[in-house]
């Protein structure tokens, strides 16, 4: 979906757990997520900490939207 | 001399339990189970299972360095002459978890055999590595799985030879020499005269498809953007109106979240049926962040975050599908002219 989405000219950041698996198929702007049934979530962390790690996350994310990239590239 | 084989399964077909224990730690059973047993059987004249290697689904995806190496250390100590994984028909964790197998039992110089359907997202990679049986794209044919995976363990064990179109397998990609009647030039020519006349013909050497997309440009101001959220997460609103599928969707769906900043547990929740829903229907939000992306919204750090977020489930979804959705949504997102990003979330 992320690349058909590309295709027309959106800029657009998968994020993910498996990013191999985003890679192979092609998503150009990939954040690492922390876990596959949470992925912008941590909940074994108490809820502040865990606000802080889905802040981060997302602003990568966004901040990666901004990024010129040529081949599939992760925003650790 | 009867060969040792070494099974590695999840933790479903490992008998532990389904999507709750997809994180458990790996471990060593010095049993025959699930699908092994119907492969024991089918391979007792040439060799024996002599273990199974039950991984978690998620445990793998998460801490692949350490399932690595207790797969490492196993072999090292089971000393198998094949490495035998899934079947994982089309279940992309497991086919993902089966390759990195395979692909350690490769580098210890075991030969590795599985079973795969065609779109699973292990398989390109794991068919290059190891004999992979094409499977269905479910454990509903698990019986005819089977006997196709012992074909493979019981002819790497004879050295008996193995061909795509005997052994129904994903080819390898290695090329053998071999003689044949008529020269290379004589066969060109014929082929060459059969696509001018429009006549059929098969070619040697398919030719590798690559489909690569020109990373869109990148945003030039942030602060004025309008980013869209897309999930292949599953989560609907409570009752799911428009019956999204748990796998194997047959739609996207979008919902209107003007004015907004949560999607409350309760209210929303996932039907995706491919991972453990527990952390999401708890917070929404774990899986379509628009609480954070109207933070950023409201700090100025994005201009706007798109009123209607998509949705659709990622498990088990046909290649064609997922392409055409995202065709669908890239059109839509496209056609409104306001949409600068997008982020999507997968599980």
């Amino acid at each position: 979906m992320v690349k058909e989405i590309e295709r027309y000219g959106i800029p657009i950041v998968h994020m993910a757990t498996i990013t191999t698996i985003s890679e192979s198929v092609g998503a150009n702007r990939i954040v690492p997520c922390v876990m596959i049934p949470s992925p912008v979530g941590n909940p074994n962390l108490a809820p502040e900490d865990e606000h802080k790690v889905r802040r981060e996350l997302c602003e990568r994310a966004v901040h990666a939207l901004t990024v010129a990239v040529d081949k599939p590239t992760q925003f650790e | 001399m009867t060969k040792r084989v070494l099974m590695y399964l999840n933790q479903f077909f490992g008998g532990i339990g389904g999507e709750d224990m997809a994180s458990i730690e790996p471990s060593f059973k010095e049993e025959v189970i699930g699908p092994g047993v119907g492969i024991a059987a089918a391979i007792k004249d040439n060799a024996e299972i002599v273990g199974t290697i039950i991984m978690g689904d998620n445990y793998f995806g998460e801490n692949e360095e350490e399932a690595k190496q207790f797969i490492l250390d196993t072999i090292n100590e089971v000393k198998p002459d094949v490495f035998c994984t899934g079947p994982a028909f089309n279940a992309g964790r497991y086919g993902f978890s089966c390759a990195g197998a395979c692909q350690v039992a490769h580098e210890a110089g075991i030969p590795c055999v599985s079973g795969m359907y065609c779109e699973n997202p292990g398989l390109e990679y794991c068919q290059s590595i190891a004999w992979v049986a094409e499977t269905a794209n479910a454990a509903a044919k698990m019986r005819k799985a089977i006997p196709a995976i012992a074909n493979l363990v019981n002819k790497v064990c004879t050295g008996e030879e193995i061909l795509p179109e005997v052994d129904g397998y994903f080819p390898k990609g290695v090329r053998k020499c071999i003689h044949v009647d008529r020269i290379g030039a004589d066969r060109a020519i014929d082929m060459l005269l059969a696509r001018l006349n429009d006549q059929p013909f098969t070619t040697e050497l398919p030719m590798a498809e690559f489909d690569e997309v020109e990373p869109a440009p990148p945003i030039k101001d942030l602060s004025k953007a309008t980013i869209a959220i897309v999930s292949s997460s599953g989560v609907v609103p409570a009752g799911n109106p428009d019956r999204l599928q748990s796998a194997s969707a047959q739609q996207w769906n979008k919902y209107d979240v003007t004015g907004m900043d949560d999607l409350p547990a309760g209210d929303y929740y996932t039907v995706h049926g491919g991972y453990d829903p527990m952390y999401v229907n708890e917070m929404p939000t774990r899986a379509v962040p628009l609480d954070i992306m109207r933070e950023l919204e409201h700090e100025g750090i994005i201009g706007h975050v798109y009123d209607t977020y998509y949705i659709t489930t990622g498990t088990g979804t046909a290649v064609a599908n997922a392409k055409k959705f995202g065709e669908e949504i890239g059109k839509e997102l496209s056609e409104l002219g306001c949409i600068d990003g997008v982020i999507l979330t997968s599980t």
